[in-house]
């Protein structure tokens, strides 16, 4: 009410004739129907902005008056700094993104038939519980990229670009004819042409092997030539096949990268066939094989998007998932409601789709954007279930936002004086945006 | 559009317009074509596939969840199961909860109709001193945050002997409803034809009856808005539940929030869970888009 009285120093407006009671009620009954909200306002909201604000000012048994103590912690204390810096990104960051997308849903659903099914498909998060969607983004940002479908899609992509290592696993078996050295695996010995060598390795589980895979085949000698074999060196069962020499039910290593190396210079690489068969020419004499890292590296497993740097950004991109959709709606109304002559005139005048949008649109829409974007910073500034969902204990004093340490220092910690402070603060916030709504409905109401 | 393109090709020069082509017109045009067809689908897909990953998850045995992603269910349709829904519906402290769910949004909502819709039209149509600033300090509650009550609310209940109780719960949303409600039907109200209330005055109506047999039929649209705005509200809370309810009361969010913390153990009681208390809330977005839509509109300011 503070804030309606600050609103403007006119004294407060006549009752407008066009709505003058119609019954002539008497002021009793007007007060009974007032009085349910009024009292439930009253005890529900207006009591409790008073009673925090001096709360925030007593200790936290409430006893002693501890002056701007608790407002001192909101600065000092660690865990609310981060809360802080989190809320900065978070508003800075959360509405922006939201209204921008929003815009350009907008825009873009004007132009195809199906708009009205994508506006109701990315509409469709806000009509559920920030719980639900926490849950859901929980499943969505799973480290395991076999279990998380971000990691799963991160992975994948990353494994385009980055070749993945076929055999990671892989490793040599009782007395082989290989050691390790680094991640590769060296033969003891040097080859020299005419040789045949056998490389075998263990260790790749039987579903992991490459499909093309075929049956190893034995090194067949040629004169000036070195030949060789890499391959699963294991037969499953007790006792059954020669250690060292190809069986009939192994298989070889398709694409083993195989080099050759002498005096620690690679002088000649090659890979294996699909039966796991390789040749080297005469420039590999007297060199020793090297089977390189690259063979067995571990799979590339995603980001930790729910680790200490990411799961602020994590939750917002779920924030944004929920709410795209809403200014996505709000801007489309502002878009229908825009005046289309002038779209058409900068057509007409020459003006490409570009700069329709951007010297024409964008501007007309500005109000419906700052409606949009203000709300969403409101709505940021409160913020709560997605944040105590999706970060799991470990990161979530990284993830903490002010909301949050209000929660935990109010009902967890026993320190209600700096939660009050906390919730003062809050409303501080959005005090700019009470005004602003008092201001705008006070011109309406005078109409 | 065609006949604009015409006169374009006609009236424009176009070589000159061609090489000052930026990129940004460039992107511009390649988007109303396939482009455009194929990012909007991207983006639907994005959007679709987190809720699509939790059904699916829910409708897949732990063993399975335990060992790989939902979508093995593409390869291998036979592992679908309402097996996790079974057993969440036999766990008694899921389906206490759906009920106390259904026990404190059903009464926040009528609460709020009802108070608001009396408050819209005392603010719409009667007379008394300071109306206006009375309305106006109203509308300025809407953006207070809920965490300002929690503490001294929670101190109020406890000692009024309301903590942990529903009834305790759906005071707390009705009040924090109210501001919307009443600054969404007075705004409503206000618009009804004055000659309609005038006439059903003529016939002897009073103000209670009033109220009952005009305004409220009149208000319908909004009404609807309103109690759909408020009952997804409502339904879809953790925090408020989480802070003034006990065991016994507890809705399903916090029922399922308590489960959270052991992520990845139990994620055949949260992903059907989480489902289940996503359908009420979906099917009446399904149902009643328009006036969701409405009623959000109605509540950017909120």
């Amino acid at each position: 009410m503070a804030s309606a009285n600050a609103a403007g120093g006119t004294p407060p407006p006549a009752a407008s004739k066009s709505r003058k009671s119609v019954t002539g009620t008497r002021k009793s009954v007007a007060a009974l129907f007032l009085l349910p909200a009024l009292v439930l306002l009253g005890a529900l909201v207006v009591y409790p902005i008073g009673y925090s604000v001096v709360r925030s000012f007593y200790d936290q048994s409430g006893d002693g008056f501890a002056g701007f103590d608790n407002y001192e912690a909101l600065f000092t204390d660690e865990g609310i700094r981060t809360a802080l810096k989190n809320n900065v990104i978070w508003v800075v960051f959360a509405p922006t993104v939201a209204t921008a997308l929003g815009l350009i849903f907008a825009v873009l659903t004007e132009r195809v038939r199906w708009g009205t099914a994508f506006k109701l498909v990315v509409f469709m998060p806000m009509a559920i519980s920030m719980l639900a969607a926490g849950i859901i983004f929980r499943l969505v940002y799973d480290q395991d990229p076999d279990k998380g479908v971000a990691n799963a899609v991160w992975v994948g992509v990353h494994d385009t670009f980055a070749e993945a290592s076929a055999f990671p696993k892989a490793h040599p078996g009782r007395d082989s004819p290989l050691v390790a050295q680094g991640g590769s695996f060296v033969t003891k010995a040097t080859v020299s042409t005419g040789d045949t060598v056998t490389l075998p390795l263990v260790g790749v589980a039987p579903e992991q092997m490459p499909g093309d895979a075929k049956r190893a085949v034995p090194p067949q000698a040629e004169p000036g030539k070195i030949t060789g074999t890499t391959w699963q060196d294991f037969t499953r069962g007790k006792g059954v096949g020669t250690l060292g020499a190809p069986d009939a039910s192994e298989v070889g290593y398709p694409g083993m990268k195989i080099e050759a190396v002498r005096d620690g210079k690679v002088v000649e690489s090659t890979k294996a066939a699909d039966d796991g068969t390789f040749t080297l020419s005469e420039k590999a004499d007297g060199a020793q094989l090297r089977l390189p890292a690259s063979n067995f590296k571990e799979p590339y497993n995603g980001l930790d998007w729910l680790g200490p740097s990411l799961v602020t950004p994590a939750i917002i991109g779920s924030y944004i998932w929920m709410w795209a959709g809403f200014a996505m709606v709000l801007i489309a109304a502002g878009l229908a409601g825009m005046p289309r002559e002038l779209l058409e005139a900068a057509r007409v005048d020459g003006a490409n789709e570009w700069q329709v949008f951007r010297r024409v649109t964008v501007p007309l829409l500005a109000p419906v954007l700052a409606v949009v974007a203000v709300t969403l910073m409101i709505n940021v500034l409160k913020v709560f279930d997605l944040v105590f969902i999706i970060a799991p204990g470990s990161s979530q004093d990284d993830a903490n936002v002010l909301a949050l340490e209000l929660y935990r220092k109010g009902f967890s910690e026993d320190q209600p004086g700096i939660a009050s402070a906390i919730s003062v603060f809050l409303l501080l916030l959005v005090i700019p945006v009470m005004w602003f709504n008092v201001r705008r409905l006070k011109r309406e109401v005078r109409r | 559009m065609t006949t604009h393109a015409d006169r374009l090709t006609k009236e424009a020069p176009v070589e000159g317009v061609k090489a000052r082509r930026s990129l940004g017109a460039r992107l511009a045009e390649g988007v109303s074509g396939g482009l455009l067809r194929v990012f909007l689908i991207v983006v639907g897909l994005f959007w679709l596939v987190p809720t699509i990953g939790l059904l699916l998850s829910s409708l897949r045995p732990p063993r399975e969840m335990a060992a790989s992603g939902w979508w093995e269910v593409f390869s291998k349709p036979s592992q679908l199961t309402f097996e996790s829904y079974d057993k969440l519906l036999q766990n008694s402290d899921i389906t206490n909860s759906l009920v106390n769910t259904v026990l404190i949004t059903v009464p926040a909502t009528a609460l709020v109709v009802v108070i608001g819709a009396l408050a819209g039209y005392a603010f719409a149509w009667m007379e008394f001193p300071g109306r206006d600033w009375w309305f106006l300090g109203v509308v300025g509650l809407l953006v207070v945050p809920v965490q300002v009550a929690l503490i001294p609310i929670a101190e109020l209940f406890g000692k009024l002997g309301l903590f942990g109780s529903i009834f305790g719960v759906v005071l707390f949303h009705t009040g924090f409803g109210l501001p919307f409600a009443v600054f969404l039907l007075r705004n409503f109200f206000a618009e009804i034809p004055k000659e309609l209330l005038e006439a059903a005055r003529l016939d002897g109506a009073g103000e209670l009856r009033l109220f009952a047999r005009v305004v409220m039929p009149l208000g319908a649209p909004a009404i609807a808005s309103l109690g759909i705005f408020q009952f997804l509200w409502v339904w879809n809370d953790m925090l408020i539940a989480l802070v003034f309810s006990d065991s016994g009361s507890q809705p399903i969010t916090v029922a399922l929030q308590t489960q959270v913390r052991q992520f990845g153990n139990n994620i055949d009681v949260l992903a059907p869970g989480a489902f289940i208390s996503m359908v009420i809330p979906l099917a009446v977005f399904f149902l009643f888009q328009r006036q969701f839509v409405s009623g959000v509109m109605a509540g950017a300011v909120k």
